[in-house]
């Protein structure tokens, strides 16, 4: 390192501002492991794609009318008329499936690393608010185009609370039925409201983990090796050597993305529903309501309990779950690398079911594709409910003292 | 001042009241906040009852009417539909209407006023999709023992002619029957029922 100048300017702010301190606190001088693998790509990517639906959101809502009469035409307006209309707009549809991609992959690189495990406990709830958060946008978001399947999948998730107590419904649309209303309120808290509350919990979620430190694959607590200046010696700054890794990430994933954008914006039906180019209409059901991918793994366990109270309290009890997963796992190691077969068998099994409920979340409920769910949706709730049994009888293998690279 | 000045309980008491009144504030607040979000009173009064002329609707037939914005089915039953219905008592979770999904007037076996007339409301109690009407006896895709009635198809559940769900199915109760009242013999109040005979 070259010795500089004092710049005028700088010393001046920093005066005024810890602009240097947290340059240095956050960046240049935060120490994360070097032994980071593909998996810790997606922290910064799902950072990316926050910022890609923030800038494109604010460009749509120049053109977007949040009205029961003119949502649908003011969508149709800004994918034929608008100059790129179409390119921003498909940008944001496909920004919102790939935000699940990203967050459930950095979310399974947690469970694979035990990176929720003390003392990052605090990191994982803020990020799992996040992903709740980043649930209820991607939800009232899809209502805004006005489509039969915005109409019919919130009409869905609202009776949800109908369950409970059919006041609450209406005091949630603002009307006897999905209406206007709705439509505004869902366009409030989507583009005001819950981007809000995700900036704030993405700041919180970031400052938690500067403060106890990043987790590695190994899950080594690089802390406890430091050198004479007090730096981990398995530390690199994460500016400039992460940040040139991660740009290597964006300029990857930014491939697949425009892929996406330009060529299958719809994905098969996947990111765009097929019946959501239909205008919204109250007085007739699609033949087959489905919501987005990244709900199907809950919807399908709505679906696997009989009981409509049940499957919604199942439904909750699924996300609460992943809540108390810091709590649940009673391992004496972090990594999988050390972890026994029992918890690789049931980490193994966990993602199947997740992955499979998914996919039977986006089928017709016939009676054995019910009893599929069922059993897929007992093996989700199995992992964690039988956790602090099988992860303390698990043999896990020596740690070692330093991080190793694989 | 130093700490032995200090009046502790009042500094206390100050603290509470002010905690309190700060509080109570804040609740009042919350108020037209929370209540800015009910139904307005625009929505409210197109929550009006509707008007619907029955006089040309065929035996076996269903209409569907909007009532706040849902639809209302009238269904002229024929009397071998109400026939079955008297027979399939077993098959149905709430076959005597114990369940409070409609007017005191509406418990019975055909849940109407007049048998002959079924008024409901066309909504799946499951999740809110709009059932299909199958009044054919034994369809191949319902099976053979189908005595006619409503069918949802999203999620499966099955209502017979007078609205009541079928055993195993996801739906947990019968159609709401909404409240309605004669206005003469060809002539239907939805949505009131007030004054009725």
């Amino acid at each position: 390192m070259m010795e500089k100048k004092p710049n005028a300017l700088l010393t001046w702010i920093d005066a005024r501002f810890p602009l240097s301190k947290m340059w240095k606190e956050h960046l240049s001088e935060y120490y994360a492991p070097k032994n980071f693998n593909f998996w810790y790509f997606f922290g910064s990517l799902a950072l990316l794609v926050l910022v890609i639906q923030i800038v494109t959101g604010i460009f749509l809502v120049m053109n977007y009318k949040p009205s029961a009469t003119e949502a649908f035409a003011s969508v149709e307006y800004i994918m034929r008329d608008v100059p790129w209309g179409n390119l921003i707009r498909y940008m944001h549809s496909t920004g919102a499936s790939a935000f699940f991609i990203v967050v459930y992959l950095h979310m399974f690189r947690g469970l694979m690393y035990g990176s929720y495990q003390k003392p990052r406990e605090l990191i994982w709830i803020f990020g799992m608010l996040i992903y709740v958060a980043l649930m209820a946008e991607a939800f009232m978001g899809y209502l805004l185009p006005w489509g039969q399947m915005s109409f019919w999948g919130a009409q869905v998730i609202i009776n949800l609370f109908g369950a409970i107590s059919e006041p609450l419904a209406e005091w949630i649309r603002g009307d006897f039925v999905i209406a206007d209303a709705t439509l505004n309120r869902f366009f409030s808290f989507h583009v005001i409201a819950v981007p809000l509350i995700l900036l704030g919990l993405v700041v919180a979620h970031i400052i938690a983990l500067h403060e106890v430190g990043s987790n590695n694959p190994d899950g080594i607590d690089i802390k406890a090796n430091k050198d004479e200046n007090g730096i981990p010696k398995d530390g690199i700054p994460f500016h400039p050597y992460y940040t040139v890794k991660d740009i290597v990430g964006v300029v990857v994933f930014l491939i697949f993305f425009f892929a996406v954008v330009f060529f299958k914006p719809e994905f098969w039906g996947w990111f765009l529903e097929k019946d959501n180019f239909i205008p919204a209409d109250p007085l007739k059901t699609p033949e087959h309501i489905v919501p987005l991918w990244y709900f199907t793994p809950f919807y399908a366990i709505l679906r696997a309990v009989p009981s409509q109270l049940g499957g919604v309290l199942m439904m909750g009890a699924a996300i609460i779950m992943l809540f108390l997963l810091p709590w649940l796992d009673r391992g004496k190691v972090r990594s999988i690398r050390y972890r026994g077969g029992i918890y690789k068998t049931m980490l193994t099994l966990f993602v199947i079911s997740f992955l499979a409920l998914g996919y039977l979340g986006t089928q017709p409920a016939t009676p054995i594709l019910t009893n599929f769910a069922r059993v897929f949706t007992i093996i989700y709730f199995v992992f964690f409910l039988a956790m602090p049994w099988y992860t303390r009888i698990d043999r896990t293998k020596p740690v070692p003292e330093r991080v190793t690279f694989k | 001042m130093s700490k032995d000045d200090a009046d502790l309980s009042r500094r206390r008491f100050l603290t509470a009241a002010t905690t309190v009144v700060g509080g109570v504030g804040v609740a009042a607040a919350l108020v037209p906040f929370i209540s800015y979000m009910a139904p307005s009173d625009r929505a409210k009064a197109a929550g009006a009852p509707v008007e619907a002329d029955i006089s040309k609707i065929e035996p076996g037939e269903k209409i569907t009417v909007l009532w706040r914005g849902k639809p209302v089915w009238v269904v002229r039953r024929t009397p071998d539909m109400l026939e079955r219905l008297k027979k399939i008592g077993d098959r149905l979770r709430d076959p005597n209407s114990e369940v409070p999904q409609q007017p005191e007037y509406a418990k019975n076996v055909f849940r109407s006023r007049k048998p002959e007339y079924l008024v409901a409301v066309g909504i799946c109690t499951h999740l809110g999709c709009s059932p299909t009407y199958r009044p054919e006896v034994g369809p191949e895709d319902l099976g053979a023992d189908w005595p006619g009635g409503f069918f949802c198809p999203c999620h499966g559940s099955r209502f017979d002619l007078a609205g009541r769900v079928f055993k195993n199915v996801p739906a947990p109760t019968n159609l709401v029957i909404p409240p309605y009242k004669y206005l003469s013999e060809s002539l239907l109040l939805i949505g009131d029922d007030k004054g009725a005979a």
